[in-house]
């Protein structure tokens, strides 16, 4: 009777089912899996991969209808916000995620795992992933966040019979539940202090009563719970071992995908949750910066192996995109934060997921990921070698690969904020490229200068949805490379974000 | 800018037609080798065509004025143009680099290193022509960045695939070596917009507004600026990368690397840092005519105690980079053309000695220069030649290197305003020391590798003598030497004009 009573004088919001089509069309998707999987005989014709595909172009259609609409859609009282910047995240996160699904689709079906259910558990993620950018309230994106991370710990244990496969979704699920439950902690403090759950009303009482100890600990603690999700330094041990243990394409996914959504919490929290209350994070972001880069990059020119390596390199890529939160702050430098990192995002993208996929290829042949395995692999697969060696040189930043656009906005924002501690970070950015270039080179030295470890030179069959896979990633970094207005048009989100804050 | 010819398609041809090239060789498969060099051979005249065009074209009469000019939009979002033009500086050393570029060709025709695959080493050469090429003439410094960079990743390859023994080291230690100097130089161009408030990152815009920047923050700039372009040069202490790089580097890699490479950093210097940053480049010239000279002297010294002959003419490279930058650091009219004319005169010779090099080493199976001897007895023209290199080297009258050599010292004699006399004329008095050093340690190369009976080693060996490919390569190089030897006004009054530019003297 209470409950017939509460329902009757409850009255449904005023949903707007364009600005939720993205998310609905995805939230079929995986309830069609789900049941072609109970349903379909397992020998018919009925590919799930290839659904699961074309269910993630489904759902970048009505993102770009969004986007050709133009208008900032607020909902649920302005906790969940269609804008420009949710929906350049929104398709960087489908296109990742569909990039994924190339790579996975060999590897799963001669894997014999579990099909349907792991792309409905990466589809899942994916989704999470869709909320998280929209989201606006400290209970949205923490529900978003659950919502990605908790397929993510099963796909990262999915070699269930492998002992690194369980160390890999063990690590990943401890020490992802205890970010969660720091940053839950840091939110019912932020609840505490401000009243409101809302990310607007947030920003209004830190902008009217001021930084206190309550409320720093409050942004600390929220910020270190993402740190873990961005794997930035000293919150990264789970990266390297759970990269290693986890299903290469799963692994691909983790180091682009996920990161990218730590980000994007990241940059609509420090915009619009606590812009008034720089004077904590900004130090705090320098220090996570400086630390993850220089650590990630040091450790990884120890690896021997190449999962590990990109593991480390992509810890210390995180690095060179928190620089940018460093200065937001700063009102100069607020708009070219955004843009350094949006940029970042995109282009890291394309270029650590082609990395992967010639990983996958490769070691379809050579079953190691060793460094050494890729010995006189221009010998015998000439066409791998190049697309192998331009993902590394973009990763190290060389123009005209794209990566040099993504460390040159990150080096304009520290730059355009100006001042003694920005160029120091700037500097220390600097000489950590020249690190990195080391280990990313050494790869491109096997490839092209050593011998055939085993002198095993037959050719490398490469499987068509790998070859989509590296033509998708390599024309992206390239072009990106030459001509930047292409993916800095997308990084031009700057007054979105700052508008959705107040 | 008004615009002074209708031409203005024909820098973008001369940068990016060598990609034309590159994109037919990769249809081509790899063993189709025949191909593959006419098709490099082909793109590259064909880039010469666009060279020679252009000197026809271009208004001598304003040689000071940026020809051909292209301003157009490139990336918005960061206020960087796609802006190249030419003037009497770029030209004559984008022609160099087309020429050379040719000359590299076809010299490969029958000289393809260890392990073989001209396919890519074309497709290399051709992709370094790109940057070469657009470094010379990008007006925007994004864009400048962007080339500059470009040669960096053929470079590495070219030295780490077909290069000697320790090519592996030699070609990571460049590659490291120049990446830190250009993370460095893009600090400092980023933080010249951001403190000028420019409008754009033209050359042209940065340098109408730098003054309003404090003189502190002007010399740390410049700074930056001068890490990217003395490691390139490579000046002392900056220059270890450079005997590994040379030495490794197959020849047609350290024929490119001594012709151009090297001129990047010096161009940067005279295009970039001095016209943008006027007062701090008057502050920062004493230690650059320093460490110049300490170059020169070091060079020298090296160069008496190698054993192998191409590490000696590595070394004699950082000795004659030492004058080019003492010219420069004089920050005269005299001193800059001095240095110009050093550039090319550098890359005609310096390029002619690696490329005789190259050919010893096919011939003896070493370079070690106590193992050699009697060249002139056994390969006589093949000797001439290289004594012919030699004189150019240590400076001869009426040879090329003489003009870049000789007006450099002299221009220290009269620095510019603001510099210290003494300071300078003792640079001169130890330069000039060098100069003495240089006859020394080039003569006695001469005389251990020309001289004398053959080895007994060799001395029944059939030696051949220099080869068709060899004379069509090197022909145009050694009628480059003595023409501007004897006519040095070729080039002088191509520069003048640009330089009493980049000097605020005039316009």
């Amino acid at each position: 009777m209470h409950l017939l009573a509460a329902a009757a004088g409850w009255t449904s919001p005023n949903l707007d089912y364009h600005a939720l089509a993205p998310e609905i069309v995805l939230g079929a998707v995986i309830v069609i899996l789900l049941l072609v999987d109970l349903l379909a005989d397992r020998r018919s014709r009925v590919s799930i991969p290839t659904l699961s595909g074309i269910g993630l172009l489904a759902a970048l259609v009505p993102v770009l209808t969004l986007a050709v609409d133009g208008a900032q859609r607020s909902l649920v009282g302005g906790s969940y916000v269609v804008d420009d910047f949710s929906l350049v995240m929104k398709a960087l996160f489908l296109l990742s995620g569909y990039v994924v699904i190339l790579l996975s689709s060999t590897y799963i079906d001669e894997g014999e795992y579990y099909e349907s259910e792991y792309y409905l558990l990466l589809l899942s993620s994916v989704l999470g992933m869709m909320m998280i950018s929209s989201s606006r309230d400290l209970v949205s994106l923490f529900i978003a966040l659950e919502f990605l991370s908790i397929p993510a710990y099963m796909l990262a244990a999915w070699r269930k019979r492998d002992e690194r496969g369980n160390e890999a979704g063990m690590k990943y699920f401890l020490l992802g539940v205890f970010a969660s439950a720091v940053m839950l902690y840091g939110m019912s403090l932020l609840y505490g202090v401000a009243g409101t759950t809302l990310f607007s009303g947030i920003a209004e009482h830190v902008a009217k009563a001021g930084v206190d100890p309550i409320l720093t600990v409050a942004v600390v603690f929220v910020i270190v719970g993402f740190a873990f999700k961005v794997s930035a330094v000293p919150f990264h041990s789970w990266a390297p071992d759970t990269y290693e243990g986890a299903p290469t394409p799963i692994a691909a996914f983790l180091s682009v995908a996920s990161k990218a959504a730590g980000f994007v919490a990241l940059l609509v929290l420090v915009f619009s949750a606590f812009p008034a209350a720089s004077s904590v994070w900004q130090p705090m972001f320098w220090v996570l910066a400086a630390l993850t880069m220089t650590l990630g990059n040091l450790v990884a020119l120890r690896q021997t192996n190449l999962v590990r390596m990109l593991a480390y390199s992509s810890i210390a890529q995180g690095g060179f995109m928190l620089m940018p939160l460093a200065v937001a702050g700063t009102t100069s430098a607020q708009g070219d934060s955004i843009i350094a990192i949006v940029t970042y995002l995109v282009v890291y993208a394309a270029m650590n997921l082609g990395a992967f996929a010639v990983l996958l290829a490769v070691s379809r042949k050579t079953r190691s990921g060793e460094i050494s395995s890729y010995g006189g692999l221009f010998s015998y697969a000439p066409g791998l070698a190049v697309t192998m060696a331009i993902f590394m040189f973009s990763l190290a930043g060389i123009p005209p690969l794209g990566g040099w656009i993504a460390k040159f906005t990150v080096f304009r924002a520290l730059l355009s904020a100006g001042g003694g501690w920005a160029v120091g970070l700037a500097v220390i950015g600097g000489i950590n490229s020249v690190i990195a270039l080391y280990y990313y080179a050494n790869v491109a030295r096997h490839m092209f200068m050593e011998e055939p470890p085993d002198g095993d030179v037959a050719p490398i069959r490469v499987p068509p949805s790998l070859a989509a896979a590296l033509a998708i990633t390599v024309a992206a970094t390239v072009l990106m490379g030459v001509l930047p207005n292409l993916v800095l048009r997308f990084g031009d989100v700057a007054t979105i974000v700052t508008a959705a804050g107040r | 800018m008004e615009t002074l010819s209708d031409h203005n398609w024909v820098l973008s041809a001369a940068v990016f037609l060598p990609l034309v090239g590159v994109v037919a060789m990769l249809l081509i498969p790899r063993s189709e080798e025949l191909l593959h060099k006419l098709v490099a051979l082909g793109t590259a005249l064909a880039t010469l065509g666009i060279g020679v065009f252009i000197l026809f074209t271009f208004d001598y009469d304003r040689a000071g004025t940026l020809q051909y000019t292209v301003n157009t939009t490139w990336i918005d979002v960061i206020h960087s143009r796609y802006i190249v033009g030419l003037d009497g500086i770029s030209l004559p050393l984008l022609l160099l680099s087309m020429v050379i570029v040719v000359l590299v060709l076809v010299y490969s025709l029958n000289h393809i290193p260890d392990p073989g695959n001209p396919k890519a080493l074309f497709i290399l050469i051709l992709l370094l022509e790109v940057g070469m090429n657009g470094t010379f003439v990008a007006q925007d410094l994004i864009l400048f960045f962007v080339f500059f960079e470009v040669v960096l990743l053929p470079m590495y390859f070219m030295i780490g695939v077909w290069g000697g023994e320790q090519r592996k080291y030699a070609s990571i230690k460049f590659f490291l070596f120049t990446l830190f100097g250009s993370a460095l130089m893009l600090l400092a161009f980023l933080a010249l917009y951001f403190k000028t408030g420019a409008a754009s990152f033209a050359i042209a815009d940065l340098a109408a507004s730098s003054s309003s920047i404090a003189h502190g923050t002007q010399l740390l700039i410049f700074g930056g600026m001068f890490m990217g372009f003395a490691i390139k040069v490579p000046m002392f202490p900056f220059h270890t990368w450079l005997p590994d790089a040379h030495t490794q580097a197959p020849t047609v890699g350290s024929v490119l690397l001594a012709a151009i490479l090297l001129k990047l950093g010096t161009y940067g210097f005279i295009r970039i840092a001095i016209p943008i940053l006027p007062d701090a480049a008057v502050s920062w010239a004493p230690w650059i005519g320093l460490l110049a000279v300490i170059g020169i002297i070091y060079g020298a010294l090296c160069c008496l105690a190698q054993t192998d002959m191409k590490r000696l003419i590595a070394f004699s490279s950082v000795a004659h980079m030492g004058f080019v930058m003492l010219g420069i650091s004089t920050l005269t009219s005299y001193g800059l053309n001095a240095a110009l004319f050093g550039m090319v005169a550098h890359g005609l010779i310096t390029g002619m000695l690696f490329f005789v090099a190259g050919s010893t080493k096919e011939r003896f199976h070493t370079l070690e220069i106590k193992r050699l001897g009697g060249l002139l007895l056994q390969a006589p023209h093949l000797g001439w030649i290289l004594g012919m290199c030699v004189m150019a080297s240590l400076g001869l009258p009426g040879l090329a290197g003489f003009w870049g050599e000789f007006p450099a010292i002299l221009s220290s004699y009269q620095p510019a305003p603001g510099l210290s006399e003494p300071l300078f004329r003792t640079f001169m008095v130890v330069a000039a020391a060098g100069t003495v050093l240089a006859a020394g340690y080039l003569l006695w190369l001469y005389q251990r590798v020309a001289f004398g009976e053959p080895s007994p080693e060799f001395a029944h060996h059939e030696i051949h003598d220099v080869e068709l490919p060899e004379w069509l390569a090197w022909t145009p190089l050694l009628i480059g030497i003595v023409v501007f030897g004897l006519v040095p006004n070729l080039m002088f009054k191509l520069f003048d004009p640009a330089v009493q530019v980049v000097l605020g003297l005039k316009g």
